[in-house]
């Protein structure tokens, strides 16, 4: 039971302080979640908390690889408009 | 001598020589003065930076992508490096004893200061403490603004800009998709009605404890456009000092929401009618830069490639020696500029007698002319056409220039023989000078000045290394004398758009 963070994360910070379980680390390229520690919130938060506030689409998953904020889901942007301008990358598309 | 513009502005303002801010209390008067955000003087000898330690936020807006900079005081599509509150301090007080005409540091982003409030305040403690003649001045989006009103209030800050873009939560849902509250992420016009409510709030907590609040709002046609208007009146009322209307910039390699929908920013000219129609009710400024996070220096010069961070790290600094340098500079620009403002009564009084006289014999009504410019700062036409980072947009009537604001380029030339796809760059230029009818830069090169003329605006470097103001009248009057400004048009002020 954990979540993830990849590739699309721009190490914004926001998600970092918010943590009950202190799981999220800065590292390099991006931020990371130390699987051992991560509760996915259970108990402390109705919502998974660094899922909450992260604005990038698609930079936190779940231990099935499924994405917390899918694309299109925050920006409110068609997916066809993300695909046409090249944000959505093929393997996710 | 009260001659309307094309678009149509109040009577308070319209033609008048009177400086923007003449209505507010002495004491706020004072703050202002020489302040290079503020006043229209002080833009050209004083110098404003800012630093980025605060890179989370708590809302997202439709005119942002949070890959770059926040978009509300920063142009978009601008990264800053990330700055720990130490390399900041250490930033702020190198550059400081190397340029000392800076005299402002802003916290802005890449997220919103509020929303990192440990880096924030660290960083405003430290320099309270060590450099008291540097102003500080923080922006917000306003959703965490009242929780810190009281730790605001402990420190040297100059000044606290809240951006509201509406008052309306239905408005409010079309610029912001949601917000991060209590823990959960809020969808839509509940998440907007709560930030709205928030920001009010900060800013009556604000001006309850006197401290300065500036407001800002992206102007995004067909959202908020119509809307703006009573923004403004309902922060004038709650004591709000200053209104700064910015123009949506959207692109779609931003990758935002508005750059990749399409959605059009306003031209010069509508965004000129809004900033007119609001003037009435609310002090405007109209001279804003949307200055890049990252520029450091005085208007129209950037030297932020000379404080990197390796730089600055190997740099040593005696601030308490700084500052007395700094003091010796500062009097010099507050003396220059006293004097300029003698200069400038004294020319009033001799326009107002002279327009006496032209109700007697009545002349013509001349229309106002939009012109640019391009300086490196002092209040001199000194920049070359294609060296030019941005150019100053003024008004000219036959006796008032009023600089009401700023065209921002990518340089179309680097300086040498070849300039790349500068062709392109050439053209997204000429559209951004939308609306004027001449630039003025020191020099200028051959194909530039073709396709300027081709666009209808008129190239002149007859007036280089010229103080602006006076070259800006003397071209009114010889357009004037040929003729050219006595039909009034709107099509004038369209004419690119
Ligand atoms: S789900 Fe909760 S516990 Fe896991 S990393 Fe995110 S914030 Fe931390
Ligand atoms: S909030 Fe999202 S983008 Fe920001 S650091 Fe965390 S995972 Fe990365």
């Amino acid at each position: 039971m954990a979540l993830q963070i990849v590739e699309s994360c721009v190490n914004c910070w926001a998600c970092e302080p918010l943590c009950p379980s202190n799981a999220i680390y800065e590292a390099k390229p991006h931020f990371l979640i130390d699987a051992k520690k991560c509760t996915e919130c259970d108990g402390d938060y109705a919502d998974v908390q660094c899922a909450s506030i992260c604005p990038i689409e698609a930079a936190i998953v779940d231990s099935q690889g499924v994405a917390l904020n899918p694309y299109g889901s925050l920006t409110n942007i068609p997916l066809e408009k993300l695909r046409q301008h090249g944000i959505i990358d093929k393997l996710a598309a | 001598m009260t001659e309307m513009t094309a678009s149509g502005c109040s009577e308070s303002s319209c033609g008048s020589t009177a400086d923007q801010l003449s209505h507010l209390p002495e004491h706020i008067r004072e703050k202002v003065h020489n302040h290079p955000c503020y006043s229209e003087q002080a833009h050209h000898h004083f110098a404003r930076m800012h630093v980025a330690v605060a890179p989370a936020c708590n809302i997202q807006c439709n005119y942002c992508n949070r890959k770059y900079d926040c978009a509300n005081e920063s142009r978009p599509g601008v990264v800053s490096e990330l700055l720990t509150p130490e390399q900041a301090i250490k930033k702020t007080l190198v550059v400081a004893s190397e340029i000392p005409q800076m005299t402002v540091l802003g916290i802005a982003g890449p997220g919103d200061p509020l929303a990192n409030p440990e880096r924030t305040f660290q960083t405003f403690q430290a320099l309270s403490e060590t450099a008291p003649d540097i102003k500080l001045c923080v922006s917000t989006n306003g959703l965490a603004l009242p929780e810190h009103v009281e730790e605001l209030s402990k420190h040297n800050i100059d000044h606290v800009t809240i951006t509201i873009n509406c008052l309306d939560p239905e408005i409010g849902a079309k610029i912001y998709p949601w917000i991060f509250w209590k823990n959960r992420r809020i969808k839509g016009v509940k998440g907007a009605k709560i930030l709205i409510e928030q920001q009010q709030k900060g800013l009556e907590m604000l001006t309850e404890k006197g401290i300065l609040v500036k407001v800002n709002s992206v102007m995004i046609p067909g959202v908020n456009d119509k809307h703006l208007a009573e923004v403004s009146k309902v922060v004038k009322s709650k004591g709000a000092f200053l209104h700064n209307i910015m123009p949506l910039i959207a692109e779609a390699e931003h990758g935002t929401y508005y750059g990749i929908m399409e959605q059009l920013g306003p031209t010069q000219a509508e965004l000129k009618e809004l900033q007119d129609a609001c003037e009435g009710d609310m002090n405007m400024m109209r001279h804003c830069r949307q200055c890049r996070a990252d520029a450091v220096g005085l208007l129209g010069e950037d030297r932020g490639s000379e404080f990197t961070l390796d730089k600055i790290e190997a740099m040593e600094i005696d601030y308490s020696s700084a500052m007395e340098k700094r003091k010796v500079v500062h009097d010099n620009i507050a003396a220059e500029l006293a004097r300029k403002e003698e200069e400038k009564a004294q020319g009033v009084q001799f326009v107002s007698l002279d327009s006496l006289r032209k109700t007697a014999k009545p002349k013509p009504q001349l229309r106002s002319v939009l012109m640019a410019v391009a300086t490196q700062g002092g209040g001199i036409i000194n920049q070359h056409f294609g060296h030019a980072k941005e150019f100053l947009i003024y008004e000219v009537a036959s006796d008032n220039v009023k600089l009401i604001g700023h065209a921002k380029t990518d340089q179309y030339c680097s300086g040498n023989n070849t300039c790349g796809d500068g062709e392109t760059v050439l053209q997204k230029l000429i559209r951004s000078l939308d609306g004027c009818e001449v630039v003025l830069s020191a020099k200028i090169g051959y194909e530039p000045w073709e396709q300027l003329e081709e666009a209808g605006i008129i190239p002149n470097s007859e007036h280089a290394m010229e103080p602006i103001e006076e070259a800006l009248l003397a071209v009114h009057k010889e357009m004037a004398e040929s003729g050219a400004l006595e039909e009034k048009t709107e099509a004038g002020l369209r004419a690119t758009a």
